[in-house]
């Protein structure tokens, strides 16, 4: 089970705090709670995953790919592929293969993407999901190769393919054998699409960079979570280049929608429904 | 490594480097350049049009960042818009439909980067050269003349060859970039220059490219006369492949990069044999 569990570690152990001769403090027995940065109100764990983390107010909590994986598909239906695919660290960058070993600690994930087939309302697809706890989603060489093999597999069985999207970019340790995962897996969005077959793209807080600048982007159909910051170049980079305050909204997935580049936000608790609902739309032959 | 990383660097960022319209001159003829994306406007940052390369009707694509301060300034410092990469897209599916080769040439230290370039989808533009220059049903040779700065480079060089001048560069992230993400720190930006293996000889050692060009003569006729004798060259190949055989091989040539087979150096000269 990967459920982000840093909430735990937030308050402060009074017995390391205070030391060996501090009196032993009473466990503190309130339901741990998380704060809204939108509402600012504390809102009691066991009700945030009730509503699958997402505010009373609308606010989108970022969640792990695992807690995607379980509000989508079908209970059991989830068979993960490709695990044998690992990030390298081909140009020997320095810290990275320690960094990748702490994160791989830290997130139970061994990369930043989960790929595998699933059924949703029963619909059989592929599907990844990118997880935000291993170095923000970034794609490095695993990444890229994972996504690639699930767009073939996809391409070979016929089958529709389901992608969140959630990355920072590309990921720079790696260097160009990074940026040119763009291409690869844009060649194999592009194969599984002349095959006349389904993408379906779902953008998550954050879709950035070069996953923005590739596969996130060439979807049939492109929807995304509301609030999620969609972009390519960073909002920080961009303040800095043209020197002027960001106009409000920059780079949400509304303000994007307005320009023509997402078909329709859908707040997560309906993604299920939705996802399901366009999956039988594409349904190859018979329908029931 | 005989120049330090971040010495091309600055070389390839030089003002006083040969720029795309300088290539263009100097390798083909009867340049005729056509504007606009025929969706939003036409972005001087990319200098596209038709040209004869010796007897072969081309499509040409380039990256003009200028010489002058205020060159720079009117073409933004060849940051491409992403009218530019519709621009350029557009010409090349007018190649595509009339069987002419496409050069590409690149210089840039990346896509253009304010708020209209993002409201007007610079990611969704890159990306959908990415995915059209995969299936691109004609010949594409990209030629890096200076910096190739990231997913604005890539977008110009989703190619069947990639070549680099020697003192081109080609990154992921600029090296300042890097250095102040990681450390903290744009002043390790040489460190991260030789880090990021970002010169011309790493990626061919990595067997990212397929040539080095060098720099001995550039900018003199006999440098230009060679480099239109090695692309009449290498196109005589291109354009003789089955169109089917043609695309395997470019899916193939980017599908290899981080699959786990990939043994990393000597797949260059392998690659050219299969050819």
């Amino acid at each position: 089970m990967a459920f982000n569990l840093n909430f735990l570690f937030q308050p402060k152990n009074e017995l390391e705090q205070g030391g060996r001769d501090a009196a032993p403090v009473q466990a503190d027995e309130r339901e741990p709670e998380q704060t809204c940065p939108n509402c600012h109100k504390a809102i009691p764990l066991s009700r945030l995953w009730a509503e699958r983390n997402v505010c009373a107010c609308g606010y989108h909590f970022r969640i792990n790919g695992r807690q995607r994986l379980r509000y989508l598909t079908d209970r059991g239906s989830f068979q993960e592929l490709f695990t044998d695919i690992h990030s390298a660290d081909p140009l020997s960058f320095p810290g990275y293969a320690e960094k990748l070993e702490t994160t791989r600690t830290a997130s139970c994930e061994d990369e930043a993407v989960i790929c595998g087939t699933a059924k949703i309302e029963t619909q059989p697809c592929c599907l990844f999901v990118m997880e935000p706890n291993f170095m923000m989603g970034s794609m490095g060489t695993a990444v890229g190769e994972r996504i690639t093999r699930t767009f073939e597999y996809a391409t070979e069985r016929r089958l529709p393919v389901v992608g969140f999207s959630l990355s920072g970019g590309a990921r720079m340790q790696e260097g160009l054998f990074s940026l040119m995962q763009m291409a690869k897996t844009s060649g194999a969005v592009k194969r599984h699409s002349d095959a006349g077959l389904f993408y379906l793209a779902v953008l998550t807080d954050p879709t950035t960079g070069g996953v923005t600048a590739s596969f996130a982007m060439e979807g049939d159909i492109t929807l995304a979570e509301p609030g999620a910051t969609v972009g390519f170049a960073g909002a920080r980079v961009v303040e800095q280049t043209t020197r002027k305050p960001l106009p409000k909204g920059f780079q949400t997935a509304e303000t994007l929608q307005s320009h023509g580049f997402i078909d329709a936000i859908v707040p997560r608790a309906a993604q299920r429904a939705v996802i399901a609902n366009l999956l039988r739309l594409h349904t190859e032959g018979e329908t029931e | 490594m005989s120049t330090a990383a971040y010495d091309r660097v600055k070389i390839a960022r030089s003002n006083k480097r040969p720029t795309g319209l300088d290539f263009i001159r100097g390798v083909f003829s009867d340049f005729f350049e056509l504007h606009g994306d025929r969706r939003f406007g036409d972005d001087p940052s990319i200098v596209g049009g038709v040209a004869w390369l010796d007897q072969l009707p081309v499509t040409v694509i380039a990256v003009e960042k200028g010489h002058s301060a205020r060159e720079r300034m009117l073409r933004d410092f060849g940051m491409p818009n992403p009218e530019g990469y519709r621009k350029a897209l557009r010409l090349m599916k007018q190649a595509e439909k009339f069987h002419r080769p496409v050069v590409c040439m690149v210089d840039t230290s990346g896509a253009y980067c304010d708020v209209g370039a993002e409201e007007r989808g610079q990611g969704q533009a890159i990306a959908e050269n990415l995915s059209e220059m995969m299936t691109l049903k004609t010949p594409v040779i990209s030629l890096f003349i200076g910096e190739g700065g990231s997913g604005g480079a890539l977008a110009l060089a989703v190619a069947d060859r990639v070549w680099m001048l020697e003192n081109a560069i080609y990154s992921v992230i600029s090296p300042e970039g890097c250095a102040s993400i990681l450390w903290k720190d744009a002043s390790k930006a040489a460190l991260a220059a030789e880090q990021l293996k970002l010169t011309a000889q790493d990626a061919l050692r990595y067997g990212l490219i397929e040539r080095v060009i060098p720099e001995t003569e550039l900018g003199r006729d006999t440098f230009y006369q060679e480099l239109r004798q090695s692309l009449l060259d290498a196109f005589s190949t291109l354009c003789a492949m089955p169109t089917d055989a043609l695309l395997d091989a470019r899916y193939a040539r980017f599908r290899r990069i981080g699959a786990p087979e990939q043994a990393g150096e000597n797949e260059t000269d392998e690659m050219e044999n299969n050819l």
